[in-house]
């Protein structure tokens, strides 16, 4: 919220007629109701993942290490941000600059890429479903254009049921990244880019040296957002494949739901929550960052 | 030309937005008989609300949408309730503890559901909520909370706070001045900020699946039904889950930008 | 009507390295215009809000009328104001916002009806009245707030910048409009800018702010001709008054350099020191040939202006703005010879920068 001198010189004016006291008062409501759902259950499960019958033990992560369904479930977290987002990222900015170029229609193209962003992990899912289930509408087209059907979602092809799940996240979860550098580029005054080309800048040279550097907070900002959201994608991967493609948030639930151990369930929420934190950290360090330059 | 190809570009893109959504619809509208065929009509042959009654008739469900809409609804409230006061102390006054305020509530949007979802469900066990819409309203609050107050901030700070000192230096109280300056038009960007609350709670899943076990919220219902439930039963659940999507993009679609743009900051 | 009396406002902002404004007192009399002029950052607009009861000093009073009003709120203290963006609300038409301060009075209906329409002729709003703000041009918006403000018929009127957001030809045209419609209603005035012109043109008395603290305060002209400091001859005036240095020999004379000329004979007394000449643009005759008093200088810059010629020379080592006749001929690097008479110098402490009593 930072803002030029004479504005925030107003605010502090505005500020000066009032009791110090009530911005607290203002703001007590939020901050009992978050620590309440935010801090109690945090140390709550803590103490969920570390307690046992007889006192504090380290034996529900012992189980979840040793689950057969654990370390590929992270492997697949890990290997799904590692594809999805650089993907993701690509794909937003050339809709963002394509765009930028006004086509005609760029109202209704804008509204359609974003709709997405209202659909929920589970919807994304089901809807990709009846796309790649084994009589979808994927193997119908084939057959008609007389290829054999192929199982994509079957747990004897992982790599194309991967795949799928990383298109059915690629069209969901792209229009958060295509906003953020959408709002992003329309801060960039067209005088830079403008003046880049009255000194000869080619297209891909403006690019690369006016706007991605002028981009580099939104791009930054979107990618930590984007990596703490992915760790936390299940329901698309449970609508596709089921229990076929295990990632770590859908253990949790399996461990809590069918396997009625929520002290394990909570061992592997708290894995989740270090590594978001960590890009959290990074998060606010970036916020920091930002906060301290003098644009 | 180059026009030419832009739009080459742009109707792609277009359309491998728009075929899953058109392709789940087509679905939902045909008969069951016909989602048995194979291959599949790429056009509608038998247009036909079978499927999609199907769904709604089946054990859970008309419940389930009963209860989103409550928790959705209820979310909104209280989240308002709660966040527009902070999101106005926010935007108008420098006080101190602001900065650390702003960063709590950040570091708040970066905690996966997940890990709240399994303890609260302890918590709420021994409290008497478990299972019940309160339970679900009360986690869909605490996530959606500190992106009201965001976007309510940025709200109020779009109201000059001279129109304010213009309103009390001609006689109006503090209060007044609220209600008749700064609601009047503060009122579009929270309806805003209520409609993406809603949709934030409608379409949370996890937690609301870990908090109920018979007071399932729609999402709930359907992924706790998910592995032994037909594909006619899927395809019209993600139908039914995909429509208030487009709805909601409709009306937000002018605040998508500051929405995004602003909860930044 | 009322006066306005400040006594020792002191005001500081936390964070802020030094006050907003020290120990300012004034007074404003009845139905009089008085304006805070100064560069930004002076504290003239802390002034006004302090005044408005937007802010509250950290000390000292504000007294409207006989009542002391420094701890009232701005709603119990009966001022109106003009505010820098207009602060007129989108969300009402031009009727709502001008009757605005009549409805929170609770006037009866029929007399906010009649109040407004005479307010809007007197600002030529009358077939605006039912219109939102957005539909109006910046001039009206700006119509529209000065007539909320008169309309209320407050004992006090503040404008902080009220001119400052409209393009230059309609600030020219307005503010002759604006001093008019104050003259008529004659209500105590407190007005704040930064442009120096705008000071000059409006007020019955000039108050030049910097740094906090009130550097001269006094009619237009008075404050023109005999700045207190440097400061204020530089800032009020375009261009700013010239300073010079100049050694006060017997005579009394000033040499200035190797030249000499006829000083006032009050001079005497500062015989022996150096002391700054100052002297408007205008004042300083230009002369095309040499003559006996005249001092030689080198043009270097020559701008017409229609009205004049304003000429940059070169005295010794300072530079000078002279204005000259507009049919005065000259040309870069041509010599003129310059001459003030003794009775338009002003002069100061080249430490202080403060009048000498000559």
């Amino acid at each position: 919220m930072l803002e030029a001198g004479p504005i925030e010189y107003t605010l502090q004016g505005f500020v000066a007629m009032k009791t110090a006291r009530r911005p607290l008062l203002l703001i007590a409501p939020s901050l009992v109701f978050l620590t309440a759902l935010f801090a109690w259950p945090l140390i709550f499960g803590i103490g969920q993942a570390f307690t046992g019958t007889g006192g504090p033990t380290a034996a529900h992560f012992q189980r979840m290490l040793d689950d057969p369904y654990f370390w590929p479930a992270a492997r697949n977290t890990a290997l799904l941000i590692v594809v999805l987002i650089p993907l993701q990222f690509a794909f937003a900015l050339t809709m963002a600059l394509l765009l930028r170029e006004r086509p005609r229609f760029s109202g209704f193209y804008f509204y359609l890429w974003v709709v997405p962003l209202a659909i929920s992990d589970l919807a994304a899912g089901l809807v990709w479903l009846a796309v790649f289930t084994d009589r979808g509408y994927l193997n119908s087209v084939l057959s008609s254009l007389g290829f054999d059907g192929y199982s994509f979602l079957s747990h004897e092809n992982p790599a194309s049921m991967f795949i799928a799940v990383v298109i059915a996240e690629l069209w969901r979860a792209t229009s958060l990244v295509l906003v953020i550098i959408v709002a992003g580029l329309q801060g960039i005054p067209k005088d830079y880019d403008e003046a880049a080309e009255v000194f000869g800048a080619s297209y891909w040279q403006r690019l690369r040296h006016v706007i991605l550097p002028q981009l580099r907070p939104s791009l930054q900002v979107a990618l930590i957002l984007r990596t703490i959201l992915a760790l936390e994608t299940f329901a698309v991967a449970q609508a596709l494949t089921g229990r076929n493609m295990p990632l770590l948030v859908g253990e949790t639930y399996q461990w809590y739901d069918f396997l009625q151990n929520p002290s394990v369930a909570a061992a592997i929420a708290l894995m989740i929550l270090t590594v978001s934190l960590l890009a959290a950290a990074g998060y606010l360090r970036l916020m920091r960052d930002q906060t301290g330059s003098p644009r | 030309m180059r026009r030419f190809a832009l739009q080459v570009f742009c109707v792609a893109i277009s359309l491998f937005m728009a075929a899953p959504i058109y392709l789940i619809t087509l679905a939902a509208f045909s008969s069951r008989e016909s989602l048995n065929e194979f291959p599949l009509p790429l056009v509608p042959t038998d247009p036909s609300t079978e499927t999609l009654s199907g769904f709604l008739s089946s054990t859970g469900v008309i419940a389930g949408g009963v209860n989103s809409l409550m928790v959705g609804l209820n979310t909104v409230v209280l989240a308002l309730l709660i966040g527009l006061p902070a999101g106005y102390a926010v935007a108008r006054y420098a006080f101190r503890g602001r900065q650390p305020y702003q960063l709590f509530l950040l570091l708040t949007r970066a905690l996966p559901i997940v890990v709240l979802s399994v303890p609260l469900a302890r918590i709420f066990l021994t409290t008497g909520l478990y299972d019940t819409t309160y339970a679900v309203t009360l986690l869909h609050t605490a996530l959606a909370l500190p992106t009201t107050v965001l976007i309510t901030a940025a709200v109020f700070v779009a109201v000059s706070p001279e129109q304010e000192e213009a309103a009390q230096i001609f006689g109006a109280s503090p209060v007044q001045a609220f209600v008749r300056i700064v609601m009047p038009q503060a009122l579009p960007g929270i309806a805003a900020a209520a409609v993406f609350t809603f949709v934030m709670s409608w379409n949370e899943v996890l937690g609301a699946a870990i908090l109920t076990l018979n007071q399932r919220t729609l999402p709930a219902q359907v992924l706790s039904t998910l592995s032994f439930s037909p594909l006619a039963y899927r395809f019209a659940g993600g139908f039914a889950l995909v429509v208030p999507a487009l709805l909601f993009i409709a009306i937000m679609r002018k605040y998508l930008l500051n929405m995004w743009g602003t909860t930044l900051k | 009507m009322s006066r306005i009396v400040l006594r020792n406002l002191v005001k500081s902002y936390p964070g802020g390295d030094r006050r907003a404004t020290d120990e300012i007192s004034l007074e404003v009399a009845d139905g009089e215009f008085v304006v805070l002029v100064g560069p930004s950052g002076c504290g003239k607009t802390t002034l006004l809000r302090m005044v408005a009861g937007l802010e509250t000093p950290d000390s000292g009073s504000v007294h409207i009328g006989d009542t002391d009003v420094t701890s009232l709120s701005a709603r119990d203290r009966r001022v109106s104001m003009v505010f820098q963006s207009y602060a007129i609300f989108p969300h009402m038409k031009v009727r709502q916002n001008i009757g605005f301060g009549l409805m929170m009075r609770k006037v009866p209906r029929p007399e906010i009806d009649r109040r407004v329409a005479d307010a809007a002729a007197m600002l030529d709003l009358s077939d605006y009245l039912d219109r939102f703000p957005s539909q109006l041009s910046g001039g009206q918006r700006q119509r529209v707030a000065v007539a909320r403000a008169i309309v209320v018929d407050a004992g006090v009127l503040l404008m902080d910048e009220p001119l400052s957001n409209l393009d230059a030809l309609l600030r020219l045209q307005f503010r002759a409009e604006l001093k008019r419609i104050v003259h008529q209603i004659g209500t105590t005035t407190l007005y704040v800018t930064h442009d120096q012109a705008e000071a000059m043109s409006l007020g019955d008395r000039v108050a030049v702010m910097r740094d906090g603290r009130v550097a001269q305060i006094g009619g237009p002209l008075e404050v023109y001709d005999s700045p207190a400091d440097r400061f204020v001859g530089s800032f009020l005036g375009a261009p700013p008054m010239n300073f010079f240095p100049a050694l006060v020999s017997d005579g009394p004379a000033l040499s200035v350099g190797a030249l000499s000329i006829p000083a006032p004979s009050s001079l005497a007394r500062f015989a022996g020191r150096t002391v700054l000449v100052g002297v408007r643009a205008e004042k300083l005759a230009v002369s095309t040939d040499a003559a006996d008093g005249f001092l030689p200088a080198t043009v270097e810059v020559v701008e017409p202006t229609g009205a004049s010629v304003l000429l940059t020379v070169r005295l010794g080592d300072h530079e000078l703005k002279v204005q000259a006749p507009p049919t005065f001929d000259t040309r870069p690097e041509a010599s003129v010879w310059l001459r003030a008479d003794p009775s338009t110098m002003r002069f100061y402490d080249p430490e202080t920068s403060l009048a000498l009593t000559v």
